[in-house]
């Protein structure tokens, strides 16, 4: 029997270790990216407690249908380019808490792995909560036999955020789970008034901390307000802002990760 | 009560009366084997609230949401209650996968230490402890990839081993979520008590989708919430003086949420680099920028809390 992820070339994580730093958002403006450039991509939201993914496309009031081979995962748009899977479109409502322990949490995630029927994808993004504990463990454990391409990790600048990063580049060492580089979000903000830029959350440190730990540094993506203001109302941003400061960030990251693909594998 | 069933005990049966009665290898298959575990929660319960006998307001610092600000808000709540010298404060990380305080209340470093009364907390100043999973560490780098079980007993440990001493405040900083920490949290504090929970959350509507769930998690637990705190609200340009939302109110903010819950915001505290700055060099935002709008926010809302906490140990006396 043909396994539902059989038709999935890619699989990428998206991780962090410090909640906040923009998981969610990354993984929605990675898939949006690598939508325009012509592939197919899904989304798996794993963040049980916290699941992001729907409202940033708009589409949280969307239910779940089953067909013979599981779970049909929601599509965003008319040419089924995008699709998504997340705990939020099983909620009766979404303010419904789910307060799980962990062994719960891994059942579903195993369910999310094994019975939502993809299709055929060029990339399966995996979006996950902040931490290095149930989720995590099970979503690698789940996914080892399907030879992830390796996972991507979300800092911001600042010390305090980088100290949580470090420990997930131990978790990915431990797993032997690749990495394929670290993206330092909120980099900067420039003023709309004045164009002066702010460190907000500081500066640098993400790069730094991909220097020390001897992976890719993907890029800075500054802080844009009117990005946040898309993403909360599930806009194309993409399509919508290509002037903003952000997109060349996120449009290079994108260009990366596909470059990576046509390069053999160490 | 049941009666216990007959049968000869299990070889290796650990004694009906100890910790690890219910719970050991040998334990499975026993028939007693549920009362036992029974009465050792009951004595595991009994321990933890003689241990927290000497704490008169316990805050627990919650969000749902990922980086909103729960450990900086923890730690300028400790420091602020702190500042005035004739409290005793404690604060509490169990945020076991990211732990953030010691590094932020510039302890980065410190080991704990045992004594014949339990594991010392990490002393900022004389009037403030702290207790955080970072102290166990070794190495920076260092990660906890455990899962939930595990987790819970170091909570455990942290609750009944650590020698707290006479406390007027313990702040207990979470990790973002609804889940095993939390559950854990609240049933092991229930022992004691619980002033309440401050909820910590940014203004856009993708916090408090998450925030709103933690609120219900409060209802569902019985878990009193004393107030929300709107983190991140506005950015005021130091060239300009002009303010931009960097996370915008799409929805009404933490405002509206409140409104509609009816639940009382506490405050807003505005983005001010110098707050992240200070975290990361682990020192004191209040002494590093004293001029900054936002240490009047801090100040107020701390002032709300304390007022909530001393409300609430009025009606309990009242009651006795």
């Amino acid at each position: 029997e043909r396994s539902n992820l059989a038709g999935v070339r890619h699989i990428l994580l998206v991780l962090s270790g410090k909640g906040g730093v923009g998981k969610s958002t990354i993984s929605t403006e990675l898939a949006l990216s690598l939508r325009h450039s012509g592939k197919k991509v899904g989304i798996l939201d794993v963040d049980l407690c916290g699941p992001s993914i729907p409202r940033m496309f708009r589409v949280q009031d969307n239910d779940v249908h089953q067909c013979d081979s599981g779970w049909v995962p929601v599509f965003v748009d008319q040419d089924k380019s995008i699709s998504l899977m997340s705990i939020g479109f099983l909620l009766e409502k979404p303010d419904d808490a789910v307060v799980w322990r962990g062994p719960k949490k891994n059942a579903l995630i195993k369910q999310f792995v094994a019975d939502v029927a993809w299709g055929d994808l060029d990339f399966l993004i995996v979006d996950t909560p902040p931490g290095t504990s149930d989720e995590h463990i099970s979503t690698v454990e789940a996914l080892r036999p399907y030879k992830p391409l390796g996972a991507i990790l979300v800092t911001t600048p600042q010390a305090v955020a980088v100290g949580d990063v470090r420990r997930e580049l131990t978790f990915c060492k431990k797993t032997g789970l690749r990495v394929l580089g670290i993206v330092e979000n909120m980099s900067g903000f420039v003023c709309p008034h004045c164009s002066e830029c702010t460190n907000i959350f500081s500066k640098g440190g993400g790069e730094e901390l991909a220097k020390h730990a001897g992976v890719p540094f993907l890029g800075c993506v500054p802080l844009d307000p009117q990005l946040s203001q898309s993403l909360e109302e599930g806009r194309d941003f993409i399509r919508e802002f290509p002037k903003s400061a952000a997109f060349p960030a996120l449009a290079h990251i994108a260009q990366q990760i596909l470059d990576g693909m046509s390069q053999p594998s160490s | 009560m049941a009666e216990a069933a007959g049968g000869p005990r299990p070889r290796e049966c650990p004694g009906t009366s100890s910790a690890q009665a219910g719970r050991a290898a040998a334990c499975q298959g026993c028939p007693n084997q549920r009362l036992c575990a029974a009465g050792a929660a009951a004595a595991e319960a009994a321990a933890l609230r003689e241990r927290l006998r000497g704490v008169r307001h316990t805050v627990l610092v919650l969000s749902g949401k990922g980086g909103v600000g729960k450990s900086t808000f923890s730690a300028l709540l400790a420091s602020g209650l702190a500042a005035d010298e004739a409290k005793q404060v404690a604060l509490l990380d169990i945020d076991i996968c990211g732990p953030s305080i010691p590094k932020m209340m510039g302890l980065e470093g410190e080991q704990v230490h045992q004594s014949g009364s339990g594991w010392s907390p990490v002393y900022v100043e004389e009037n403030l402890g702290v207790m955080s999973v970072g102290f166990l560490l070794s190495s920076p780098d260092d990660a906890v990839i455990w899962r939930g079980p595990k987790k819970n007993g170091l909570i455990k440990q942290f609750l009944r081993d650590v020698d707290w001493g006479e406390v007027d405040y313990l702040i207990v900083d979470t990790p973002p979520g609804t889940s095993d920490e939390h559950l854990s949290i609240v049933q092991y504090l229930g022992a004691a008590h619980i002033d309440g929970a401050v909820i910590v959350t940014t203004p856009q509507e993708v916090s408090l989708q998450d925030v709103r769930k933690e609120i219900n998690f409060c209802h569902k637990v019985k878990l009193p919430i004393i107030g929300v705190v709107e983190n991140m609200s506005g950015f005021i340009c130091p060239k300009c003086k002009n303010e931009s939302q960097i996370f915008p109110p799409t929805t009404g903010g933490a405002e509206k949420m409140c409104q509609n819950l009816n639940i009382s915001l506490l405050g807003k505290v505005p983005l001010d680099p110098q707050i992240g700055r200070s975290c990361d060099k682990g020192q004191s935002f209040f002494s590093e920028a004293p001029e900054s709008p936002a240490v009047s926010s801090y100040r107020s809302i701390i002032q709300r809390i304390q007022e909530y906490c001393d409300q609430h140990q009025f009606q309990e006396e009242k009651i006795i």
